[in-house]
């Protein structure tokens, strides 16, 4: 009787490990499923363009079953729990999954309920997010009529998903709103819980600057205590208060209710995670990839991305009983958005912070951490690499799991 | 870069922090307290400070949420404590890293 990987969650980890197994895994041994609360596949690096009119929706929505291998089973259902005691997973009809191998890809979710007063009578008033696909309409329409005042970007507390998105946002809602002709009169700031919109030494030194030519004020070590929507303004711990007309936020970012509901999680749902090899660290036959995992890595496609390719060989390795690859090491690469129609790129890992250099290849094209017109042009053609290549679990030419080691100047 | 403090030679980044967070000592503790404008030491920071290092110890991450749900401090005698930048400054004083963002 052939065995059964169920992978939950479609999103971008869950396909590509669909992709990379069904090709690896023959049929008449392995079944495999991907469980999913939506029929809907979002391109979510879009969710931060939306609210300007730079993207439609038409850009970023696809079906999730045009990205599963035909010989997978897709199931559309809300997990209620996973009991990995008995290798079982329950979806809310009641319905009982067993399984060999699970690997988890249920993603992170915002949790705006966490801080009091954020989901007050003026949620998507004047108090807003971009990253869910309805807080980035609400927030086009918003800004579609917005004439003026104090715009404050906010980010309430760490880790989040795609940690420089707000950062991207506030630098693109300063072209925006001089492109509209006020920007004379929208007084911008950016709150963090952080030290400074940069924390690591090489970025800071290099792009530290950004914000005061764009006329940008920075709150840094703010904890919003609460949100006073009363009196339009974010209230930190310390008594600091942060005065806003719109307040465009980052709430607190959680694993899913379904970690919660098994016990699986940490105090923020995510879920430890063997940092290296992606297996669980209570159970052996359970692995998680992507921005379910508790790992000291960035939450965001890129990650996700090579990771997968380090766990479809783990995932094999496991099923012949060797011994699994420590190979992951927290190679991320991603755009910045800098606005003016340009972007940065940055590559690091859990040990080397962004750093100068050239990329893909020693020569180029592209430059690391500088600001760059063929950066940007990077950002929006990435969006057709998403659907088509890496969705697919093909190779990125000249991209390597691992990070290159920083060539030193 | 190595750093003399409370008269021992430690290994320290850019900003002061710590690298090796096994040279860490109370005495240490107390001079880079004393540098941020934090103290003296009292009870309510050593807590702090111990639970910091225990779960740096642990591999975990640091975030406020965790303190505040840990029991030993709540957000907001966490920044009683350490007034100005409650997570940059414990975690310095603490002889581990600073918590981060990725760039």
């Amino acid at each position: 009787m052939s065995k059964h990987l169920i992978i939950l969650g479609g999103g971008t980890a869950g396909t590509m490990m669909a992709n990379h197994l069904r090709r690896r895994l023959r049929a008449l041994d392995w079944r495999m499923t991907v469980v999913d609360r939506s029929e809907l596949h979002l391109y979510q690096p879009g969710f931060l363009f939306l609210p300007f009119g730079l993207y439609e929706e038409t850009d970023i929505i696809r079906q999730t079953r045009d990205f599963i291998p035909k010989d997978v089973e897709f199931i559309q259902a809300e997990v209620e729990a996973i009991q990995p005691e008995k290798h079982t997973v329950t979806l809310n009809s009641g319905r009982e999954l067993g399984y060999d191998i699970l690997i988890v890809a249920t993603g992170c979710r915002t949790a705006p309920e966490e801080t009091e007063g954020m989901l007050g009578p003026k949620w998507r008033v004047n108090v807003h997010d971009f990253y869910t696909l309805d807080g980035a309409r609400a927030l086009r329409e918003k800004l579609a009529s917005f004439q003026g005042g104090r715009v404050v970007v906010h980010i309430n507390e760490m880790p989040i998903k795609c940690p420089v998105a707000p950062l991207e946002f506030t630098f693109l809602a300063d072209t925006f709103f001089r492109e509209q002709g006020i920007r004379e009169k929208v007084k911008l700031t950016y709150v963090t819980p952080l030290s400074g919109a940069f924390t690591k030494p090489k970025a800071s030194k290099k792009l530290g600057h950004l914000l005061g030519d764009k006329g940008i004020e920075l709150v840094t070590d703010f904890v919003a205590e609460k949100v006073d929507q009363e009196n339009d303004k974010l209230v930190c711990f310390d008594g600091r208060e942060v005065p806003y007309d719109l307040l465009v936020t980052t709430p607190t970012n959680m694993g899913t209710e379904a970690v919660r509901r098994s016990g699986l999680g940490d105090d923020l749902d995510f879920i430890p995670t063997h940092k290296n090899t992606l297996q669980s660290l209570k159970h052996p036959d359970v692995f998680v990839i992507g921005d379910a995992t508790n790992l000291p890595a960035s939450k965001a496609g890129s990650v996700a991305h090579f990771e997968s390719e380090t766990l479809a060989d783990n995932v094999i390795r496991h099923i012949k009983g060797e011994p699994l690859k420590e190979e992951f090491d927290g190679h991320s690469n991603c755009f910045i958005e800098s606005g003016n129609g340009k972007a940065l790129l940055i590559d690091f890992n859990y040990e080397f912070e962004p750093h100068e250099g050239n990329f893909p290849f020693a020569f180029g094209p592209m430059k690391l951490l500088e600001e760059s017109r063929l950066n940007h042009l990077g950002k929006l053609a990435f969006r057709h690499v998403y659907w088509n290549v890496l969705l697919r679990a093909w190779p990125l030419p000249g991209i390597s799991r691992q990070k290159h080691k920083p060539v030193e100047f | 870069m190595i750093k003399n403090i409370a008269g021992q030679d430690v290994d320290v980044n850019e900003e002061g922090y710590l690298t090796d967070m096994s040279q860490w000592s109370p005495a240490i503790a107390a001079a880079i307290a004393a540098e941020e404008g934090i103290g003296p030491l009292a009870e309510g920071h050593l807590k702090v400070i111990q639970y910091l290092r225990d779960q740096q110890a642990k591999g975990a991450a640091l975030t406020i949420r965790s303190m505040g749900k840990s029991g030993v401090v709540t957000t907001k005698e966490l920044y009683d404590l350490f007034p100005g930048g409650p997570l940059k400054k414990s975690s310095k004083i603490a002889g581990i890293p600073k918590p981060v963002g990725c760039i």
